[in-house]
């Protein structure tokens, strides 16, 4: 594991998450939790667990993002935080 | 003091795990769209999955596929030795806790769907007025 790209894609990690949470409106913050997953992954494979890598890749950046997306599409996407 | 300020330096990953944590916790407390919620929920998840497959990383091991397994000639490489690979087996539980939190996000989002169409908001504090407004 190097240390070095671990902090990087870990602070990536946290900016990420804290803009799907503060960005005003929902489609966006669909967007930027599938880049919250997808550093994730990558966080993962540093790690060497390999095979929890691709299953996020397949599940947590691909489905889960198509859901939130399917879910803002169905509803509304305006929201007031 | 320096014996503090390098503890917590060694241990970085750990305290940015809880960062995240607590960011997801108060996403789920303070935000008032059900959505930011269930982000924050999946990303509560996702720290306590990255704390338990950190524990199984070992310094200088690779990822835990065996070099030289039977069959293929190599009978003196038989012996294998636990501190070159990593530890599967916060993985494989960890697979599982993944598979679970995106069925619970599926739920979750569906449920949001249908307040959605009984309430026609998002919005925590005019679905509790609505609600008020009922009775």
């Amino acid at each position: 594991m190097i240390w070095q790209l671990d902090l990087a894609i870990l602070t990536l990690v946290v900016i990420t998450g804290i803009g799907a949470l503060m960005v005003k409106d929902l489609l966006g913050a669909a967007i930027l939790f599938g880049a919250y997953s997808f550093m994730m992954c990558l966080l993962w494979s540093i790690m060497g667990a390999v095979d929890v890598a691709f299953t996020e890749a397949s599940v947590g950046a691909g489905v889960s993002a198509v859901f939130f997306v399917a879910a803002v599409f169905r509803t509304t996407r305006r929201t007031k935080d | 003091m320096t014996d503090l300020v390098s503890t917590i330096i060694a241990k970085y990953n750990y305290w940015i795990y809880i960062t995240l944590m607590m960011i997801g916790l108060y996403a789920m407390i303070a935000k008032n769209n059900l959505i930011k919620k269930i982000v924050g929920m999946s990303m509560f998840q996702t720290a306590i999955i990255l704390f338990y497959v950190s524990i199984g990383v070992k310094k200088g091991a690779t990822i835990p596929i065996l070099e030289y397994s039977h069959g293929h000639g190599h009978d003196t490489q038989l012996v294998v030795h636990a501190a070159d690979y990593v530890n599967p087996l916060p993985h494989v539980l960890m697979l599982t806790a993944i598979v679970v939190g995106v069925a619970t996000l599926g739920v979750a989002l569906a449920l949001s769907i249908r307040i959605y169409d009984r309430y026609n908001t998002l919005e925590e504090d005019e679905i509790l007025t609505q609600i008020r407004e009922e009775k």
